[in-house]
């Protein structure tokens, strides 16, 4: 490869030429989709942010949308809300995918692909299909958790579990989990059956307990998977809506408002596309500050 | 995921034959806990797929049962005969088509510029890279306004071309396929150039077999996520004649919030079909996954 690169930039000048028409002829298709249909939206996105945008209305107001977000008392439960779905699922779905594949990437290849599959499945069913079985479950009268849970006897009557504004947050993160899990499991299967196993075996000869041979071998080895999945889990829950708009509609009393369901709910049925626009915005942002802070913090629990 | 697979036996029989008591020690403390977690677990996880089924053949009594019917003793066709008379049909040709638009348009633009950004020295190309690499880490939702817009304006908004289009767009597949083409030899390039190929031949017959396992894990990644990408459907859909399966449901359930049998007919309905498919495919898919993690 290395050998084909000099030559490519030793070459005349025609060659290089020739090399630039074919790179960009063999990027057209991708790059016409990608420029059409993300870049460009998203810098109408920013654009729009600055406007006073509604059906009728179409008027420059510069940082009045961002000024009006900071002091919407919506907006603020909002962000705490996804804040807080964001702070427990994504440690919670680390970890727990870390301690799945840790029991089953040693297993007999069947089983560890049963049950990489079977953590996966709620993945694939589709958010929509798991949306509706769980507002099944969760019904006041005739869902099956409020039966189960009174007959063994951990709560005395039936719970409105969606209608109420101190358990209904509890729940969309529940099932948010059960459908977040399934990819860091399979990335953490793959990590953990790539570290070298010649330096785990040598520290188990030296006498090393399994929890130092975690720690200090295979924890520092996975660490690039970890960050990834922290990154991405990160994203999703942050975007969690479905969820909200098929199970709550963001009640009650906006106790499960969301940034993103609060964004759609502006957007797309106030018709304020400027002020949804800003919102979105605000949303990238905060997600990047949060990717920033992930990499440094693993690059120092690294260092 | 190849490596996995030979490194797997390789540990287990290794500390078998230097260590054997501590082996045996750690496979009866910590594991047989942990298994046995896993198993009341993977049990909890399939539940909800298992009331959806079994739910779909209640009766309406059965379905509003103060004591839940964890089998349905008299399975009934009622829910599917009344889903039937929805346009339902029309709804999953709709999502077939659309996923199948999708992941063909996908793996043609994507295969091509991953090919590119991995072996051609063109002016530019570190740049564009970086920001496909940039992109992908925003969120979706963000665009979905302007884009609306967008497709109001091109006049494709309530056709399922405002919904493929994006998704071909979306930068991971030729993040993707350019993970896959660094493993092609310059060496083989440079030799087919030598032998007087041009580059059109140099791609349909020497890089495309080659990374044909990629765009395999491409193609039914595309497929699944564009099944189901619900908010990007909701947006840009909302005739009864272009919705997808997933908005069938979600109208079912907003406009008959009650009648679990019928809601869970339709959730079976477009549930099982792409399980299936994740289950032919499950090594492909999980390649893809993995690729798309190594940062490259």
């Amino acid at each position: 490869m290395t050998k084909a690169v000099k030559g490519g930039s030793s070459l005349s000048r025609a060659n290089q030429r020739r090399e630039n028409i074919a790179g960009y002829l063999f990027m057209l298709p991708s790059l016409l989709f990608f420029l059409g249909f993300v870049i460009f939206p998203m810098g109408m996105g920013l654009f729009t942010s600055f406007f006073n945008y509604t059906m009728t209305d179409f008027t420059f107001v510069g940082l009045d949308n961002y000024r009006e977000l900071i002091a919407d008392p919506i907006f603020q439960k909002a962000l705490v809300n996804t804040v807080v779905i964001v702070l427990v699922s994504v440690p919670v779905t680390c970890i727990f995918s870390l301690w799945v594949a840790a029991v089953i990437y040693r297993m007999h290849d069947r089983y560890t692909s049963l049950f990489r599959c079977i953590f996966y499945l709620p993945v694939v069913t589709g958010s929509v299909a798991v949306t509706v079985v769980w507002k099944w479950m969760f019904s006041p009268y005739t869902g099956i958790l409020n039966y189960v849970f009174t007959n063994l006897g951990i709560i005395s009557r039936n719970i409105n579990w969606l209608g109420s504004a101190d358990t209904a947050l509890g729940c969309i993160i529940l099932i948010l989990l059960t459908t977040s899990v399934g990819q860091p499991i399979v990335l953490y299967v793959s990590a953990l059956s790539n570290v070298d196993a010649s330096l785990t075996e040598a520290a188990e000869v030296d006498g090393a307990t399994n929890l130092q041979v975690f720690w200090k071998i295979k924890w520092p080895q996975i660490m690039p998977t970890t960050l990834y999945i922290l990154v991405i889990t990160t994203i999703n829950s942050f975007q969690c809506f479905a969820l909200i708009q098929l199970l709550t509609s963001g009640g009650p009393n906006n106790s499960t408002q969301t940034i993103m369901y609060y964004i759609y709910y502006n957007a797309f049925k106030l018709s304020r596309y400027g002020y949804g626009s800003a919102m979105g915005i605000v949303l990238a942002a905060i997600i990047a500050v949060f990717s920033a802070l992930q990499f440094k913090l693993a690059k120092s629990d690294n260092g | 995921m190849s490596e996995t697979v030979k490194a797997t036996p390789h540990r287990f029989k290794k500390p078998r034959s230097g260590n054997q008591d501590r082996s045996v020690r750690r496979v009866t403390a910590f594991q047989v806990i942990s298994v046995v977690l896993l198993i009341i677990l993977a049990l909890l996880f399939t539940f909800p797929l298992y009331w959806i089924i079994t739910g779909s053949f209640k009766g309406p009594q059965a379905v509003n049962a103060r004591i839940p019917v964890w089998f349905p003793t008299e399975p009934t066709l009622l829910n599917y005969q009344k889903l039937f008379e929805k346009p339902a049909f029309l709804w999953l040709f709709n999502t077939v088509f659309l996923c199948a638009a999708s992941m063909a348009f996908t793996c043609v633009a994507a295969s091509m510029g991953g090919y590119a950004l991995a072996k051609k020295r063109f002016f530019g190309r570190t740049v564009i890279f970086s920001i496909f690499v940039c992109a992908m880490a925003l969120p979706k939702q963000v665009i979905l306004i302007p884009l609306l817009k967008e497709m109001a304006f091109l006049g494709l908004h309530n056709t399922l071309w405002s919904v493929i289009l994006p998704t071909v767009g979306w930068p991971f597949g030729v993040f993707l396929m350019k993970q896959f083409s660094e493993n092609i030899p310059g060496e083989l390039l440079e030799a087919a150039r030598i032998d007087g190929a041009g580059e059109v031949r140099t791609f349909t017959q020497i890089v495309l077999p080659m990374i044909k396992p990629g765009i395999g894990a491409l193609a039914i990644f595309t497929f699944i996520t564009a099944w189901n990408d619900y908010f990007l459907q909701l947006i840009m859909l909302n005739d009864t004649n272009v919705l997808t399966i997933s908005l069938g449901i979600a109208k079912l359930q907003s406009e008959l919030s009650t009648d679990y049998g019928l809601i869970m007919a339709g959730a079976s309905l477009g549930s099982i079909p792409i399980i299936t498919v994740f289950l032919m495919f499950q090594k492909f898919f999980t390649r893809g996954i993995t690729m798309g993690a190594v940062k490259g």
